[in-house]
């Protein structure tokens, strides 16, 4: 249980960094509410913001000049959120964006809800109108913490001065603790406009009803432990959970202990070392085939921060069906959400696991882990990577190649949604977290290109790869001109099959090949990129694509690839929607077509 | 009964929670308590004991929610109020009279055409009362919903109440789901 007089010091672990220079003896002053705002952000530890200015957020800007804070300006709203979310993906901290009232606002709803489905920490703060005018349609006016209020983890609405310091501590604690999510403080102009007495040590959050951490029963632990001990089958669902709650250590030293193999989520890749021996890969809907049947077949799932999406379950009425269920989840609201669990143990991953550690036995389960091995069957026939070199280039090779000359350096591989987000968790083996970053739960195109400038200012040493589809890269690809304003290093892989390729795919097994919508037609990339100063390059051969990747990561400076793939290809195997997770269609074996022929 | 903050907004928030999960409300009671900084809300859903459990989950992470009781179970006054405008022309309005004072209500308004009788209770009394009214034609109705207190001395609403907005998480509350 949250000890409510450590609240507000569990809010400043990053706090009391920079102290501000001018500050009184008696540690307040007086200061428009715009410098309270910079100030309280940069002791949040703060130190860049992703923005567009305007109208009503127009004091705080003013105000920024006496701040130490870097504003990266972005071409859209929407830009600015995913930035700030590709921050916090890549570094952990809390991402924060900066839009005015009215559509500047409202274009950063698809960012918002992007954060909330995958609980990503993030602020928002957007400019108001002026508090008087609240109500009456003024120019540029929504109601946007109404708008957001399904899609935020929580969100304020400031129309003093005098509130603006605890809101946004308020904020930034609700924003990274518990189930971390994005938080939208909108301030009224006349809030950024007023002054007031400013007191940092005054300004506590004071959330009464707010707990965020949980912890389980003795009980529970010990019937968890039972479970573990007596399975025969067990499998270890690992998901996001593990990097939120930085238990990367703690599951490795649980799976090994216990001789548990580990099945991967979207979110989880690179939570549990894609080398390791007891990781199986990814499951679900476009999981490889061996990790679904491991699942279907288990007397025993651990679900380790996971929740149990229906990408990852298939159709639940014959999911798992023989297994008995334990869920380490630090949101109450997430168990039985989907699957019923035999034992929940709700709080946070690692405490959790440190717990349960030390009682855990070491058991010898190999005739389990053989059995999987069994599993695979013919699927590496069934791999693109092994059928011969037709002259055709396939997105699997890009990907696979770019792996091959990254997979040693430190890389953040950010990718956008659809088939070639499929084939880079499938073909990109990541070993550390936070070494993929993409749109699981909400799926949002366009995510691709704003998230790695994020994760590039976050992590400047990092190498970052953006992988994206030409469909994808067309709805923010104005944050080129962002890119290349803040003179970012950032490598472009356009996976450009021409058409909207998962939706074509979808079309091609569901909806007899009418492919309605879904034939693209593009720019040239490289005079695109070439108008903004950006070097490209253009292949279409495989044994083009590692020069190409070398010379983009020599180059000095931002390159955009246009790889031109194959069209019609298909992101193999497939758990149709509603089918049950091992009903897979899986792509045709060579072998057997050898035979047929 | 669900204790939240005396915050703007507050009840669009649960409103919103109930909408977003395709939870039904039947009747939603929200006003002031003894003490300023917290209202109370007594809210009514059909829902076994699964969804109960998750609707609890999903209040307590709206931040200003402070405190959820299930009291579905729980021995507990549950009082509903209803105002019956029933038509009582001169042969029925003895008739209307006398049952409205077996269920032990009162007539509050009086005309020439009908009588408005107010009564207060459990929700099983005032559809009793509805039933045996409705032959003499309901011209208009409107309940309140209910509100609910716990009975006895102590209640965790009171520690929550106690302890003011500061502290409202205390281990007495901690729920497993």
């Amino acid at each position: 249980m949250t000890d409510p007089k450590n609240t507000p010091t569990a809010a400043t672990p990053s706090t009391g960094k920079t102290k501000s220079e001018s500050e009184s003896k008696t540690g307040s002053k007086t200061m428009t509410g715009a410098s309270i705002l910079w100030e309280c952000l940069e002791r949040e530890g703060v130190r860049v913001v992703f923005g567009y200015p305007g109208g009503a957020i127009l004091p705080a800007y003013d105000a920024l000049k006496h701040s130490k804070i870097h504003h990266v300006l972005v071409r859209h709203e929407q830009g600015a959120t995913h930035m700030a979310d590709g921050y916090a993906r890549a570094s952990g901290e809390v991402g924060v964006a900066v839009a005015t009232s009215g559509p500047g606002a409202t274009n950063m709803v698809t960012g918002i809800a992007t954060a909330m489905l995958d609980s990503i920490p993030i602020v928002c703060i957007t400019g108001q109108v002026g508090s008087k005018l609240i109500g009456s349609d003024a120019f540029q006016e929504t109601d946007i913490t109404g708008v957001t209020l399904p899609i935020t983890k929580h969100n304020y609405l400031v129309t003093h001065a005098s509130e603006v310091a605890r809101t946004i501590r308020e904020a930034f604690y609700v924003a990274r603790s518990g189930r971390p999510g994005p938080v939208l403080v909108d301030i009224t102009k006349d809030a950024q406009q007023g002054t007031c007495e400013f007191d940092w040590e005054a300004a506590r959050p004071q959330l009464p009803g707010y707990r965020p951490d949980l912890s389980p029963a003795p009980e529970e632990y010990k019937q968890a432990l039972e479970l573990i001990h007596t399975s025969k089958r067990p499998v270890i669902l690992a998901g996001h959970g593990i990097i939120v709650s930085a238990a990367m250590r703690e599951v490795r030293d649980f799976a090994e202990r216990a001789g548990i193999p580990v099945a991967m989520t979207l979110l989880g890749l690179g939570a549990f070392p894609a080398s390791h021996p007891l990781n199986l890969g990814m499951m679900g809907m476009h999981g490889e085939a061996w990790v679904n049947h491991t699942i279907q077949e288990a007397d025993l799932l651990l679900a380790f921060g996971m929740r149990f999406d229906d990408r990852v379950t298939g159709n639940l009425k014959n999911y798992a069906p023989n297994a008995k269920k334990i869920h380490i989840e630090i949101d109450p609201a997430e168990i039985n959400k989907n699957v019923k669990v035999d034992v929940p143990l709700v709080g946070d991953l690692r405490e959790v696991l440190l717990e349960l550690l030390p009682h855990v036995e070491s058991i010898d389960r190999s005739e389990w882990l053989d059995s999987i091995d069994k599993l695979k069957g013919d699927s590496a026939v069934r791999d693109i990577q092994n059928l011969p070199d037709s002259g055709h280039l396939y997105a699997a090779h890009v990907i696979n190649d770019l792996w091959h000359q990254t997979r040693d350096g430190n890389t953040i591989v950010v990718t956008d949604v659809g088939q070639h987000q499929m084939w880079e968790a499938q073909y990109y083996k990541h070993e550390r977290p936070r070494s993929l970053i993409t749109s699981g739960g909400l799926g949002t195109m366009g995510f691709a290109l704003p998230a790695a400038i994020g994760a590039k200012v976050a992590c400047p040493e990092a190498e970052v790869w953006v992988v994206v589809g030409d469909g994808g890269f067309q709805m923010t690809m104005c944050e080129l001109a962002t890119l290349v304003q803040e003179n970012l290093k950032i490598h472009i892989a356009i996976i450009n099959n021409g058409f909207l390729g998962m939706v074509r795919q979808w079309q091609e097994f569901f909806y007899d090949r009418n492919y309605a919508a879904t034939p693209l037609l593009n720019p040239d990339f490289a005079k695109l990129a070439d108008a903004y100063g950006i070097r490209s390059m253009t292949v279409s051969t495989r044994s083009a694509v590692v020069p190409a990747v070398e010379a983009a990561r020599q180059h000095n400076g931002p390159m955009l690839i246009n790889f031109k793939v194959e069209q019609e290809d298909t992101v193999y195997p497939m758990v149709a929607a509603g089918a049950a997770l091992h009903d897979m269609i899986r792509r045709p074996s060579p072998i057997v077509e050898t035979a047929e022929d | 009964m669900v204790y939240v903050e005396n915050k703007p907004g507050v009840l669009t928030r649960v409103a919103s929670l109930f909408r977003r999960r395709a939870f039904n409300i039947d009747s939603l009671t929200v006003g002031r308590t003894e003490k300023p900084e917290v209202s109370r809300m007594t809210i009514t859903v059909d829902a076994d004991r699964d969804q109960a459990r998750r609707i609890e989950a999903h209040l307590y992470k709206l931040v200003n929610v402070l405190l959820v009781e299930n009291i579905t179970n729980q021995p507990a006054i549950v009082r509903d109020l209803a105002l019956i405008r029933v038509s009582a022309t001169h042969d029925a309005r003895s008739h209307v009279l006398e049952l409205a004072s077996v269920f032990r209500a009162r007539v509050v308004d009086v005309s020439p055409e009908s009588l408005t009788i107010e009564i207060t209770g459990g929700e099983d009394k005032i559809d009793g009362l509805l039933e045996v009214l409705r032959p003499y034609g309901i011209l208009e109705m409107v309940r309140t919903g209910i509100v609910a207190m716990r009975r006895g001395s102590k209640s965790n609403g009171n520690a929550v109440m106690d302890s003011t907005a500061q502290s409202a998480a205390n281990d007495d509350v901690s729920y497993s789901v």
